[in-house]
Protein backbone atom coordinates (compact mmCIF):
# COMPACT_ATOMS: atom_id res chain seq x y z
CA UNK A 1 0.00 0.00 0.00
CA UNK A 2 1.38 3.49 -0.77
CA UNK A 3 2.01 5.65 2.21
CA UNK A 4 3.30 9.29 2.57
CA UNK A 5 5.00 8.55 5.40
CA UNK A 6 6.58 5.92 7.27
CA UNK A 7 7.27 5.86 10.90
CA UNK A 8 9.24 3.15 12.65
CA UNK A 9 8.01 2.86 16.12
CA UNK A 10 9.79 -1.00 16.26
CA UNK A 11 11.20 -2.03 20.14
CA UNK A 12 9.29 1.46 21.64
CA UNK A 13 6.79 0.70 24.63
CA UNK A 14 3.30 1.98 25.24
CA UNK A 15 3.04 5.23 25.12
CA UNK A 16 5.72 6.04 23.00
CA UNK A 17 4.30 4.62 19.46
CA UNK A 18 1.26 6.58 19.77
CA UNK A 19 3.11 9.75 21.00
CA UNK A 20 5.10 9.12 17.60
CA UNK A 21 1.88 8.36 15.80
CA UNK A 22 0.11 11.76 16.96
CA UNK A 23 3.14 13.58 16.02
CA UNK A 24 4.14 12.18 12.76
CA UNK A 25 0.77 11.96 11.28
CA UNK A 26 -0.27 15.88 12.61
CA UNK A 27 2.60 16.81 9.60
CA UNK A 28 0.26 15.14 6.95
CA UNK A 29 -2.08 16.37 4.91
CA UNK A 30 -6.11 15.16 5.09
CA UNK A 31 -6.18 12.03 2.91
CA UNK A 32 -2.22 11.29 2.91
CA UNK A 33 -1.83 7.66 4.57
CA UNK A 34 1.13 6.79 7.34
CA UNK A 35 2.58 3.59 7.53
CA UNK A 36 3.63 2.50 10.93
CA UNK A 37 5.84 -0.38 11.86
CA UNK A 38 5.45 -1.26 15.57
CA UNK A 39 6.26 -4.38 18.00
CA UNK A 40 3.98 -3.52 21.37
CA UNK A 41 0.83 -5.86 21.10
CA UNK A 42 -0.62 -3.35 22.88
CA UNK A 43 -0.48 -0.27 20.47
CA UNK A 44 -3.10 -2.68 18.11
CA UNK A 45 -6.37 -2.06 20.28
CA UNK A 46 -4.70 1.50 21.37
CA UNK A 47 -4.02 2.91 17.90
CA UNK A 48 -7.53 1.28 17.11
CA UNK A 49 -8.92 3.61 19.75
CA UNK A 50 -6.72 6.40 19.44
CA UNK A 51 -7.74 6.61 14.95
CA UNK A 52 -11.12 6.29 15.90
CA UNK A 53 -11.43 8.96 18.52
CA UNK A 54 -9.56 11.52 16.42
CA UNK A 55 -11.20 10.63 12.86
CA UNK A 56 -8.76 8.83 11.20
CA UNK A 57 -9.04 5.55 9.04
CA UNK A 58 -7.39 2.56 10.06
CA UNK A 59 -7.01 1.50 5.93
CA UNK A 60 -4.93 -2.17 6.88
CA UNK A 61 -3.28 -4.12 9.32
CA UNK A 62 -0.76 -6.76 9.29
CA UNK A 63 1.45 -8.72 11.69
CA UNK A 64 4.83 -10.00 10.13
CA UNK A 65 7.34 -12.12 12.38
CA UNK A 66 6.11 -10.27 15.42
CA UNK A 67 6.12 -6.76 13.54
CA UNK A 68 2.72 -5.16 13.29
CA UNK A 69 1.89 -2.73 10.50
CA UNK A 70 -0.85 0.09 10.46
CA UNK A 71 -1.80 1.86 7.35
CA UNK A 72 -4.09 5.30 8.39
CA UNK A 73 -5.40 7.56 6.72
CA UNK A 74 -4.83 11.46 8.32
CA UNK A 75 -8.82 12.40 8.99
CA UNK A 76 -10.44 16.29 7.72
CA UNK B 1 4.32 17.92 43.65
CA UNK B 2 5.37 14.26 44.06
CA UNK B 3 4.73 11.18 41.73
CA UNK B 4 4.83 7.70 43.56
CA UNK B 5 4.67 4.01 43.05
CA UNK B 6 2.26 2.43 44.15
CA UNK B 7 2.66 -1.64 44.34
CA UNK B 8 -0.78 -4.16 43.49
CA UNK B 9 0.27 -5.24 47.02
CA UNK B 10 0.04 -1.77 48.41
CA UNK B 11 -3.91 -1.69 46.63
CA UNK B 12 -4.66 -5.00 47.67
CA UNK B 13 -4.48 -3.85 51.57
CA UNK B 14 -6.62 -0.67 50.59
CA UNK B 15 -9.03 -3.16 49.55
CA UNK B 16 -9.03 -5.29 52.16
CA UNK B 17 -8.69 -2.27 55.07
CA UNK B 18 -11.66 -0.86 52.64
CA UNK B 19 -10.01 2.45 52.16
CA UNK B 20 -11.04 4.97 49.69
CA UNK B 21 -8.58 5.31 46.06
CA UNK B 22 -9.28 7.24 43.16
CA UNK B 23 -8.39 5.30 40.04
CA UNK B 24 -7.85 7.37 36.54
CA UNK B 25 -7.56 4.21 34.18
CA UNK B 26 -5.64 5.43 30.93
CA UNK B 27 -6.66 1.96 29.17
CA UNK B 28 -9.39 2.65 25.92
CA UNK B 29 -12.60 2.66 27.14
CA UNK B 30 -13.18 -1.15 26.20
CA UNK B 31 -10.35 -2.54 28.48
CA UNK B 32 -11.76 -0.40 31.08
CA UNK B 33 -15.44 -1.74 30.77
CA UNK B 34 -14.34 -5.34 30.27
CA UNK B 35 -12.13 -5.69 33.72
CA UNK B 36 -10.67 -3.17 36.27
CA UNK B 37 -9.05 -2.80 39.70
CA UNK B 38 -12.00 -3.56 41.90
CA UNK B 39 -12.56 -1.96 45.49
CA UNK B 40 -15.56 -1.01 47.76
CA UNK B 41 -14.80 2.36 48.08
CA UNK B 42 -13.07 3.08 44.82
CA UNK B 43 -14.18 5.89 42.45
CA UNK B 44 -12.86 5.62 38.86
CA UNK B 45 -12.33 7.99 35.88
CA UNK B 46 -11.41 6.42 32.31
CA UNK B 47 -9.66 8.77 30.02
CA UNK B 48 -7.52 6.90 27.16
CA UNK B 49 -3.84 8.21 27.40
CA UNK B 50 -3.67 9.52 23.89
CA UNK B 51 -6.37 12.01 24.49
CA UNK B 52 -3.87 13.23 27.47
CA UNK B 53 -0.60 13.59 25.41
CA UNK B 54 -1.43 17.33 24.57
CA UNK B 55 -1.68 17.89 28.91
CA UNK B 56 -4.02 16.88 32.04
CA UNK B 57 -5.47 20.65 32.14
CA UNK B 58 -8.73 19.03 30.54
CA UNK B 59 -8.99 16.93 33.71
CA UNK B 60 -7.85 18.23 36.38
CA UNK B 61 -11.32 19.43 37.51
CA UNK B 62 -12.75 16.17 37.68
CA UNK B 63 -9.65 14.71 40.09
CA UNK B 64 -10.33 15.03 43.77
CA UNK B 65 -8.14 17.21 45.69
CA UNK B 66 -8.86 15.09 49.25
CA UNK B 67 -8.26 11.47 47.94
CA UNK B 68 -5.52 9.50 47.02
CA UNK B 69 -4.44 9.32 43.53
CA UNK B 70 -3.48 5.71 41.40
CA UNK B 71 -3.06 6.07 37.62
CA UNK B 72 -3.39 2.81 36.18
CA UNK B 73 -2.60 1.51 32.52
CA UNK B 74 -2.25 -1.70 31.31
CA UNK B 75 1.85 -2.12 31.54
CA UNK B 76 2.95 0.70 33.39
CA UNK B 77 4.47 3.51 30.79
CA UNK B 78 1.04 5.31 30.06
CA UNK B 79 0.25 5.93 33.54
CA UNK B 80 3.91 6.91 34.20
CA UNK B 81 3.45 9.52 31.83
CA UNK B 82 0.23 10.85 32.95
CA UNK B 83 1.33 10.72 36.40
CA UNK B 84 3.87 12.89 35.99
CA UNK B 85 2.03 15.39 33.90
CA UNK B 86 -0.46 15.57 36.60
CA UNK B 87 2.61 15.39 39.13
CA UNK B 88 3.84 18.71 37.16
CA UNK B 89 -0.02 20.42 37.30
CA UNK B 90 0.25 20.59 41.30
CA UNK B 91 -1.02 16.87 42.27
CA UNK B 92 0.05 14.00 44.30
CA UNK B 93 0.03 11.24 42.56
CA UNK B 94 0.84 7.61 42.49
CA UNK B 95 1.23 5.15 39.41
CA UNK B 96 0.59 1.42 39.33
CA UNK B 97 4.15 -0.67 39.15
CA UNK B 98 3.26 -2.82 36.32
CA UNK B 99 -0.08 -1.92 35.70
CA UNK B 100 -2.86 -4.29 35.02
CA UNK B 101 -0.43 -7.51 33.80
CA UNK B 102 1.10 -6.81 37.63
CA UNK B 103 -2.44 -6.17 38.64
CA UNK B 104 -3.37 -9.53 37.10
CA UNK B 105 -0.45 -11.56 38.47
CA UNK B 106 -0.47 -10.53 42.26
CA UNK B 107 -1.02 -13.33 44.89
CA UNK B 108 -2.15 -12.30 48.13
CA UNK B 109 -1.13 -15.27 50.97
CA UNK B 110 -3.53 -15.25 53.57
CA UNK B 111 -3.87 -17.91 56.30
CA UNK B 112 -7.16 -19.76 56.47
CA UNK B 113 -6.66 -21.57 59.92
CA UNK B 114 -4.95 -24.06 61.89
CA UNK B 115 -4.99 -27.63 60.53
CA UNK B 116 -4.58 -31.18 62.86
CA UNK B 117 -1.28 -30.68 64.63
CA UNK B 118 0.70 -28.00 63.70
CA UNK B 119 -0.74 -27.49 59.89
CA UNK B 120 -1.87 -24.52 58.60
CA UNK B 121 -4.07 -23.20 55.37
CA UNK B 122 -3.32 -20.69 53.73
CA UNK B 123 -5.42 -19.02 50.67
CA UNK B 124 -3.36 -17.30 48.10
CA UNK B 125 -5.82 -15.23 46.56
CA UNK B 126 -4.92 -13.08 43.20
CA UNK B 127 -6.97 -10.64 43.59
CA UNK B 128 -6.82 -8.98 40.33
CA UNK B 129 -8.49 -12.07 38.56
CA UNK B 130 -10.37 -13.67 41.41
CA UNK B 131 -8.43 -17.26 41.18
CA UNK B 132 -8.16 -19.03 44.63
CA UNK B 133 -5.22 -21.40 45.28
CA UNK B 134 -4.05 -22.66 48.46
CA UNK B 135 -1.49 -24.47 50.41
CA UNK B 136 -1.75 -26.97 53.37
CA UNK B 137 1.53 -26.56 55.09
CA UNK B 138 2.16 -29.69 57.85
CA UNK B 139 5.35 -30.84 59.76
CA UNK B 140 7.66 -30.00 56.93
CA UNK B 141 5.82 -30.82 53.80
CA UNK B 142 3.27 -29.02 51.69
CA UNK B 143 0.21 -29.68 49.12
CA UNK B 144 -0.74 -27.24 47.05
CA UNK B 145 -4.40 -26.58 45.43
CA UNK B 146 -4.89 -25.43 41.71
CA UNK B 147 -1.93 -23.66 41.95
CA UNK B 148 -1.63 -20.54 39.23
CA UNK B 149 0.95 -19.92 36.61
CA UNK B 150 2.94 -17.44 39.21
CA UNK B 151 5.31 -20.93 40.50
CA UNK B 152 7.88 -18.89 42.42
CA UNK B 153 5.32 -17.42 44.79
CA UNK B 154 4.39 -20.71 46.00
CA UNK B 155 8.16 -22.04 46.29
CA UNK B 156 8.92 -19.06 48.06
CA UNK B 157 6.31 -18.95 50.28
CA UNK B 158 7.06 -22.78 50.84
CA UNK B 159 10.78 -22.09 51.56
CA UNK B 160 9.82 -19.06 53.70
CA UNK B 161 7.69 -22.04 55.91
CA UNK B 162 10.37 -24.49 55.41
CA UNK B 163 8.20 -27.24 54.19
CA UNK B 164 8.96 -28.75 50.66
CA UNK B 165 6.08 -29.48 48.39
CA UNK B 166 5.36 -33.14 47.51
CA UNK B 167 1.92 -32.27 46.25
CA UNK B 168 0.51 -30.33 43.38
CA UNK B 169 -3.83 -31.13 42.78
CA UNK B 170 -5.90 -29.50 40.56
CA UNK B 171 -9.92 -29.98 41.13
CA UNK B 172 -10.24 -30.06 37.80
CA UNK B 173 -8.61 -28.85 34.17
CA UNK B 174 -8.63 -24.77 34.13
CA UNK B 175 -10.01 -22.61 31.43
CA UNK B 176 -10.04 -19.37 32.59
CA UNK B 177 -5.94 -19.46 33.67
CA UNK B 178 -3.18 -21.22 33.55
CA UNK B 179 -2.15 -23.90 35.72
CA UNK B 180 1.31 -23.52 37.77
CA UNK B 181 0.44 -27.05 38.26
CA UNK B 182 2.98 -28.77 35.94
CA UNK B 183 5.52 -26.67 35.95
CA UNK B 184 5.75 -26.98 39.91
CA UNK B 185 5.50 -30.30 40.12
CA UNK B 186 8.74 -30.43 37.41
CA UNK B 187 10.67 -27.88 39.46
CA UNK B 188 9.91 -29.62 42.96
CA UNK B 189 9.45 -33.17 41.97
CA UNK B 190 6.47 -33.63 44.12
CA UNK B 191 3.29 -35.40 42.95
CA UNK B 192 0.67 -34.38 40.04
CA UNK B 193 -2.52 -34.95 40.52
CA UNK B 194 -5.45 -34.81 38.48
CA UNK B 195 -8.92 -36.13 37.69
CA UNK B 196 -8.37 -38.72 35.29
CA UNK B 197 -11.39 -37.63 32.47
CA UNK B 198 -10.49 -33.99 32.48
CA UNK B 199 -6.79 -35.56 31.74
CA UNK B 200 -7.79 -37.96 28.81
CA UNK B 201 -5.97 -35.16 26.36
CA UNK B 202 -2.98 -34.33 28.55
CA UNK B 203 0.59 -34.55 27.16
CA UNK B 204 2.41 -35.64 30.44
CA UNK B 205 2.56 -37.78 33.39
CA UNK B 206 0.32 -37.50 36.04
CA UNK B 207 -0.93 -39.34 39.21
CA UNK B 208 -5.15 -39.97 38.61
CA UNK B 209 -7.31 -38.18 41.83
CA UNK B 210 -10.03 -40.94 41.94
CA UNK B 211 -13.51 -40.27 44.04
CA UNK B 212 -12.54 -40.90 47.84
CA UNK B 213 -8.28 -40.77 47.42
CA UNK B 214 -6.58 -39.74 50.32
CA UNK B 215 -3.76 -38.05 49.94
CA UNK B 216 -1.21 -37.28 53.72
CA UNK B 217 0.19 -34.11 54.08
CA UNK B 218 3.02 -34.11 56.93
CA UNK B 219 3.64 -36.61 59.80
CA UNK B 220 0.63 -35.59 61.97
CA UNK B 221 -1.28 -36.75 58.27
CA UNK B 222 -3.78 -34.29 57.72
CA UNK B 223 -6.23 -35.96 54.90
CA UNK B 224 -6.79 -34.35 51.54
CA UNK B 225 -10.05 -36.51 50.59
CA UNK B 226 -10.78 -35.91 47.16
CA UNK B 227 -14.74 -36.13 46.51
CA UNK B 228 -16.20 -36.45 42.75
CA UNK B 229 -18.30 -33.40 42.25
CA UNK B 230 -18.94 -33.41 38.19
CA UNK B 231 -20.76 -30.56 36.36
CA UNK B 232 -18.26 -27.49 35.50
CA UNK B 233 -16.31 -30.43 33.95
CA UNK B 234 -16.59 -34.12 33.69
CA UNK B 235 -13.54 -34.53 35.93
CA UNK B 236 -14.06 -31.97 38.34
CA UNK B 237 -13.10 -33.26 42.19
CA UNK B 238 -13.84 -31.76 45.20
CA UNK B 239 -11.40 -32.02 48.46
CA UNK B 240 -12.50 -31.84 52.19
CA UNK B 241 -9.00 -30.83 53.99
CA UNK B 242 -8.78 -32.07 57.93
CA UNK B 243 -12.39 -32.57 57.86
CA UNK B 244 -12.54 -29.04 58.14
CA UNK B 245 -12.74 -27.31 54.97
CA UNK B 246 -14.33 -28.26 51.54
CA UNK B 247 -12.38 -27.15 48.81
CA UNK B 248 -15.30 -27.06 45.88
CA UNK B 249 -13.06 -25.85 42.40
CA UNK B 250 -15.26 -24.46 39.58
CA UNK B 251 -18.31 -26.15 41.21
CA UNK B 252 -19.94 -24.09 44.21
CA UNK B 253 -18.41 -20.43 44.85
CA UNK B 254 -19.86 -18.02 47.76
CA UNK B 255 -22.46 -16.43 45.44
CA UNK B 256 -22.97 -18.30 42.93
CA UNK B 257 -22.57 -21.75 41.09
CA UNK B 258 -20.03 -23.29 38.11
CA UNK B 259 -20.75 -22.78 34.52
CA UNK B 260 -20.97 -26.14 32.77
CA UNK B 261 -20.35 -24.74 29.52
CA UNK B 262 -16.44 -24.03 29.30
CA UNK B 263 -15.65 -27.99 27.54
CA UNK B 264 -18.34 -27.11 25.09
CA UNK B 265 -20.85 -29.45 26.92
CA UNK B 266 -23.51 -28.06 28.50
CA UNK B 267 -26.34 -29.62 27.69
CA UNK B 268 -24.92 -33.15 28.91
CA UNK B 269 -23.05 -32.21 32.31
CA UNK B 270 -26.30 -29.82 33.63
CA UNK B 271 -27.12 -32.99 35.43
CA UNK B 272 -23.79 -33.56 36.62
CA UNK B 273 -23.70 -30.13 38.03
CA UNK B 274 -27.01 -30.67 40.33
CA UNK B 275 -26.30 -33.91 41.55
CA UNK B 276 -22.77 -32.64 42.99
CA UNK B 277 -24.67 -29.55 44.01
CA UNK B 278 -28.16 -30.80 45.21
CA UNK B 279 -27.17 -34.62 45.92
CA UNK B 280 -23.34 -35.03 46.72
CA UNK B 281 -22.85 -31.34 48.90
CA UNK B 282 -26.15 -31.92 50.93
CA UNK B 283 -25.14 -35.76 52.22
CA UNK B 284 -21.79 -33.35 53.79
CA UNK B 285 -21.78 -31.39 57.51
CA UNK B 286 -23.01 -28.01 57.21
CA UNK B 287 -20.39 -27.32 59.07
CA UNK B 288 -17.83 -27.78 56.22
CA UNK B 289 -16.08 -24.57 55.40
CA UNK B 290 -16.06 -24.13 51.42
CA UNK B 291 -13.36 -22.57 49.93
CA UNK B 292 -14.01 -22.10 46.14
CA UNK B 293 -11.41 -21.89 43.39
CA UNK B 294 -12.57 -18.20 42.55
CA UNK B 295 -14.38 -15.36 43.72
CA UNK B 296 -16.33 -12.58 41.24
CA UNK B 297 -17.26 -9.49 43.00
CA UNK B 298 -15.31 -8.00 46.03
CA UNK B 299 -18.45 -8.28 48.54
CA UNK B 300 -17.42 -12.03 48.71
CA UNK B 301 -14.33 -11.67 50.79
CA UNK B 302 -14.62 -11.81 54.41
CA UNK B 303 -13.24 -9.01 56.06
CA UNK B 304 -9.54 -10.50 56.76
CA UNK B 305 -9.54 -10.66 52.95
CA UNK B 306 -10.32 -14.66 52.58
CA UNK B 307 -13.07 -15.87 50.38
CA UNK B 308 -14.72 -18.78 52.57
CA UNK B 309 -18.01 -19.33 54.20
CA UNK B 310 -19.97 -22.31 56.23
CA UNK B 311 -22.04 -24.63 53.86
CA UNK B 312 -24.56 -24.38 55.73
CA UNK B 313 -24.94 -20.57 54.93
CA UNK B 314 -24.44 -21.33 51.70
CA UNK B 315 -27.56 -23.68 51.72
CA UNK B 316 -29.62 -21.17 52.95
CA UNK B 317 -27.87 -17.84 50.74
CA UNK B 318 -27.06 -19.28 47.25
CA UNK B 319 -29.09 -18.70 44.74
CA UNK B 320 -27.70 -21.73 42.71
CA UNK B 321 -28.76 -24.42 45.77
CA UNK B 322 -32.11 -23.02 45.96
CA UNK B 323 -33.55 -23.97 42.22
CA UNK B 324 -35.84 -26.95 43.68
CA UNK B 325 -37.23 -27.04 39.74
CA UNK B 326 -34.71 -28.98 37.58
CA UNK B 327 -36.13 -27.30 34.85
CA UNK B 328 -35.56 -23.93 35.99
CA UNK B 329 -32.04 -25.27 37.17
CA UNK B 330 -31.21 -26.70 33.64
CA UNK B 331 -32.43 -23.34 31.83
CA UNK B 332 -30.33 -20.77 34.24
CA UNK B 333 -27.02 -22.51 33.76
CA UNK B 334 -27.18 -22.99 30.22
CA UNK B 335 -29.12 -19.80 28.58
CA UNK B 336 -27.84 -16.54 28.84
CA UNK B 337 -24.47 -17.14 30.03
CA UNK B 338 -21.85 -14.36 30.90
CA UNK B 339 -18.85 -14.46 27.80
CA UNK B 340 -16.49 -17.21 28.02
CA UNK B 341 -13.11 -16.74 29.63
CA UNK B 342 -10.67 -14.22 27.39
CA UNK B 343 -8.53 -16.99 25.01
CA UNK B 344 -10.53 -19.95 26.90
CA UNK B 345 -9.50 -22.90 24.59
CA UNK B 346 -6.04 -21.94 23.90
CA UNK B 347 -5.80 -22.07 28.10
CA UNK B 348 -7.43 -25.80 28.12
CA UNK B 349 -4.78 -26.80 25.61
CA UNK B 350 -2.01 -25.11 27.52
CA UNK B 351 -2.99 -27.09 30.60
CA UNK B 352 -3.37 -30.08 28.84
CA UNK B 353 0.58 -29.74 27.57
CA UNK B 354 -0.34 -29.52 23.79
CA UNK B 355 0.50 -26.09 23.40
CA UNK B 356 3.52 -24.19 25.02
CA UNK B 357 3.21 -20.64 24.81
CA UNK B 358 6.19 -18.25 25.73
CA UNK B 359 5.06 -16.10 29.27
CA UNK B 360 4.22 -13.01 27.32
CA UNK B 361 1.88 -14.67 25.41
CA UNK B 362 0.42 -16.81 28.29
CA UNK B 363 0.33 -13.22 29.63
CA UNK B 364 -1.77 -11.66 27.57
CA UNK B 365 -4.07 -15.44 27.18
CA UNK B 366 -4.98 -14.46 31.06
CA UNK B 367 -5.85 -10.86 30.68
CA UNK B 368 -9.29 -9.96 32.03
CA UNK B 369 -11.71 -11.35 34.61
CA UNK B 370 -12.14 -15.12 35.12
CA UNK B 371 -15.84 -15.38 34.49
CA UNK B 372 -16.44 -18.95 36.04
CA UNK B 373 -19.73 -18.39 37.20
CA UNK B 374 -23.77 -18.99 36.73
CA UNK B 375 -25.60 -16.45 39.11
Amino acid sequence: MEATKVLDAKGLACPMPIVRTKKAIAELEPGEVLEIHTTDQGSKSDLTAWAKSGGHEILEDVEEDGVIKFWIKKGE
Amino acid sequence: MAMQEMTAGQVTKKIINNEELFILDVRNQDAFEDWKIEGYRFSYLNIPYFELIDGVKGIMEQLPKDKDILVVCAKEGSSVMVAEMLSEAGLDVSYLKGGMKAWSEHLEPIKVGDLNGNGELYQFVRIGKGCLSYMVVSDGEAAIIDPTRMATVFMDFAEEKHVAIKHVLDTHLHADHISGGRVLAEKTGASYWLPPRDATEVTFSYQPLEDEQVIHVGTTKIDIQALYTPGHTIGSTSFIIDQAYLLTGDILFIDSIGRPDLAGKADDWVGDLRKSLYTRYQQLSEELVVLPAHFMIMAELNEDGTVGKKLGDLFKENHGLNVTDEHAFRKMVTENLPPQPNAYQEIRETNMGKITPDTEKQREMEIGPNRCAVR
